[in-house]
């Protein structure tokens, strides 16, 4: 069997395995459903229906389009500021080793404990829900970054002087490539994160937003609704995660 | 101390130093910020009065449950995927994207299910630590040296014993990797969720004095909560540090 | 003729690959072990030695043919009474020197005090005085070895198989442990089987030297050394040595270019 025979049926058999899984979550929630009731589940039949449903309707897409905005302004300035940070905070070695422990110990803060003081700088609205999006997903991309610089091999660099390669070329064929990976798996785990931050900030913090629209299920009863949006992030979370994923291994495989 | 451990404390001290400065200027707006100062003299004033103590005991044992069970059932989930190929082949998908989920989505589903009580907090301090500690469980499993294996099988060990003689102390560094993430999770989970829609414990509180305009309170909080995750962190960092003191290379 | 105290007989194996195709990795071999006897075991890389010594070992199972040890037939486990060296690092590092070696020993259920002079003993016999409650974090490849051995060689093995057993070290520690290896086989009275890919050690140490071909690996010669049993490394200077190294080298020659050549062809190595 040829090489990309048996990757093929690698493939095969992912999707198979996805799909059983699919299948048995999709089971355990109809019997989750069945155990406790309309009062606090919508089974998956429905919940697809009414997803559907949302994605039609105006309003559900104003509220849509106020976090897309928050997420990727986020996104951006997080992507940007981390990924500059880490360079700087990489190739300044004792700047990084002094960092790197107090950039750990904020990771594994409750940043939720200082949404107060982000609310209190920002007020409530958008300006808030894009700070706690960059509180989010900063930090690995820093963290990251920091790592895919200090992990290049000190023969890249002696190679390029020997060649006689300019700052310019140095970097682009031989630093590029060789921090590229890591600095990807950084935004990929940031991406996730800053969703996170968005999301949470709009439970709170907003009466706009997907966030908002889960919470208000809870105040107004409105479980169907409720559901219906989990469901639409999750499947764009997942969705969106896979699909970094699988350019983050075609990355590494370089 | 190394010469980057005292950058690092100058550093935080510095920050605070800055803080003080601006906020008794009046250059940073008070009604935003108080003195880091006066932030640790209200703290001290709770715990002396014993304000704090409710609103403690609730976060600790909804983080004590939620820790115990991530661990618990992650361990156990862990040995199992591990030990059976087709369950591992269904959980890799789902491990890999589980954390692309934003959780926090379910804390009002779990609201509905369990009613608002500490459940829901310890549900989705749980969610969140379990597949760290299930992840970290198939890491130690996994990287058991193979010689390890056969080694076992000349001291003709059964499965079980060799789970227990060899494969288990052999992936306690990843173990310990994972409780303390686990320990982390649950933390963050419980507290964000007192805080996003609960009736009790210090995220609550927090949420509270922000309601109530109550300034000093909150800060002297979040300054609290903030030395409690630090500390919790460091104390069993310093815990891994010790124990595996004698299996680091020298 | 004594019964063989282990006996391979029309022992081959075949491993599966990813690709569902069948590599011949071993045989057939035939091969008896005289009890008491040291042997060494020497080819190219990749000619199965390691797969010889974990069938001998009950470690895994021929495709074909059979394998016994005292008469009994393997039955794909481990038999009592064998004891296996490895060649990486099998010491468990969360135990002391001392708990190490004691390990087998606690296990089967052995007195205490009984458990204390052995682990004592073979402390001293393999140098490692001064290091019992270290860890083996804190000591050299060669020590982490010799922690390996004395952990076997508490269990008074009859049998004792070593798989390149001393890789990793510099010459001249091989030398020296040569020299243990040799001091520990004489006291024991047990019948070792060593696997190398050094011909000077294989030489060196052994009573018969079996010398393998390249994969599928076969034994294409048996050299008798007749040397004495009260030897050590300075048998080197014996004019002997040089004729019978010479004399491996010759045979292996062949088989170390046939290994070489059948990587540049792109065949996969085992």
């Amino acid at each position: 069997m040829s090489v990309s025979a048996v990757e093929r049926d690698t493939a095969i058999r992912h999707i198979g395995d996805t799909g059983a899984l699919i299948i048995i979550i999709l089971l355990v929630w109809q019997g989750l459903y069945e155990a406790v009731g309309d009062v606090a589940l919508t089974p998956p039949v429905a919940t697809f229906a009414n997803a559907g449903a949302l994605l039609r309707s105006t309003s559900f897409w104003r509220h849509l389009d106020a976090t897309t905005v928050a997420f990727l302004v986020s996104l951006a300035i997080g992507s940007l500021a981390g990924v500059a940070a880490g360079l700087a905070l990489g190739f300044h070695r004792f700047s990084g080793e002094v960092a790197e422990p107090i950039l750990t110990a904020l990771y594994t803060l409750p940043k939720v404990t200082l949404y107060p003081l982000v609310l209190l700088i920002f007020g409530l609205g958008i300006s808030a829900k894009i700070a706690f999006g960059i509180m989010h997903g900063i930090i690995p991309v820093i963290l990251f970054t920091m790592s895919a610089v200090r992990n290049i091999d000190p023969v890249h660099l002696k190679t390029a002087r020997a060649l006689h390669l300019s700052p310019l070329q140095t970097t682009v064929t031989m630093l590029a490539p060789a921090v590229i990976p890591e600095i990807f798996t950084g935004l990929r785990v940031g991406f996730s994160l800053t969703l996170l931050g968005v999301i949470i900030g709009e439970m709170f913090a907003s009466q706009r937003g997907l966030g908002f629209l889960v919470i208000n299920g809870i105040n107004t009863h409105d479980v169907p609704t409720m559901m219906a949006v989990i469901l639409l992030i999750v499947v764009f979370a997942i969705a969106a995660s896979t699909f970094l994923l699988a350019a983050d291994r075609k990355l590494h495989r370089h | 101390m190394s010469r980057i451990a005292r950058v690092q404390l100058a550093v935080i001290i510095g920050f605070f130093a800055v803080l003080e400065l601006l906020t008794r200027l009046g250059a940073i707006n008070p009604l935003t910020m108080i003195p880091p100062s006066e932030m640790a003299e209200h703290l001290w004033r709770l715990l002396w009065e014993g304000a704090l103590n409710a609103p403690m005991a609730q976060t600790f044992v909804n983080v004590a449950l939620a820790f115990m069970l991530s661990v618990g059932v992650g361990l156990a989930s862990g040995l199992a995927i591990h030990a059976l190929p087709r369950l591992r082949r269904l959980a890799d998908p789902l491990l890999a994207s589980y954390y692309a989920v934003p959780f926090f989505v379910f804390y009002p589903l779990l609201i509905a299910i369990f009613g608002l009580n500490r459940w829901p907090l310890v549900a989705i301090g749980f969610v969140f630590g379990t597949a760290a500690m299930v992840i970290a469980t198939l890491n130690g499993l996994d990287r058991v040296p193979r010689v390890m294996r056969k080694l076992a099988r000349v001291h003709r060990m059964g499965r079980l014993e060799e789970i227990a003689r060899i494969t288990m102390p052999a992936a306690v560094p990843h173990l310990f990797t994972g409780f303390k993430l686990a320990l982390a999770y649950a933390f963050i989970g419980v507290i964000a969720g007192e805080f996003i829609l609960s009736g009790s414990g210090l995220g609550h509180a927090i949420a509270y004095a922000y309601d109530s305009f109550d300034n000093q309170t909150m800060y002297a909080l979040m300054l609290f909560v903030v030395v409690l995750a630090i500390t919790l962190n460091a104390a069993l960092h310093l815990g891994e540090q010790r124990l595996m003191r004698k299996r680091r290379r020298a | 003729m004594p019964q063989p105290h282990a006996r391979l007989s029309g022992v081959t194996k075949l491993f599966e690959t990813p690709q569902a195709t069948a590599v011949h990795a071993l045989g057939p071999i035939d091969l008896d072990l005289a009890r008491g006897e040291f042997i060494t075991v020497v080819g190219p890389s990749g000619c199965g030695k390691t797969t010889l010594l974990e069938l001998l070992a009950g470690l895994t199972s021929p495709t074909d043919g059979s394998i016994s040890f005292e008469g009994k037939a393997l039955a794909g486990r481990v038999p009592p009474g064998v004891g296996v060296v490895f060649q990486e690092d099998a010491s468990l590092p969360w135990l002391t020197v001392w708990d190490n070696i004691a390990f087998g020993l606690r296990r089967a259920g052995v007195a205490a005090a009984e458990i204390r002079a052995r682990v004592d003993r073979a402390i001293t016999f393999m140098g490692l005085s001064g290091f019992a409650r270290s860890y083996p974090a804190q000591l050299s490849g060669g020590m982490r070895q010799r922690v390996c051995i004395a952990r076997t060689l508490v269990l008074e093995p009859r049998l004792i198989l070593l798989d390149e057993p001393f890789g990793a070290l510099d010459q001249q520690t091989r030398l020296l442990m040569g020299d243990e290896l040799l001091r520990l086989w004489r006291e024991s009275g047990a019948t070792v089987l060593l696997i190398t890919h050094a011909i000077d050690e294989a030489v060196m140490l052994a009573d018969r030297i079996a010398v393998m071909s390249a994969r599928p690996g076969r034994i294409i010669d048996v050299v008798e050394t007749g040397w004495p049993a009260q030897r050590n490394s300075r048998i080197v200077e014996d004019e002997a040595f040089g004729r019978l190294t010479a004399h491996v080298w010759s045979k292996l020659r062949i088989e170390s270019m046939k290994a070489l050549g059948r990587d540049d062809a792109g065949n996969p190595r085992p």
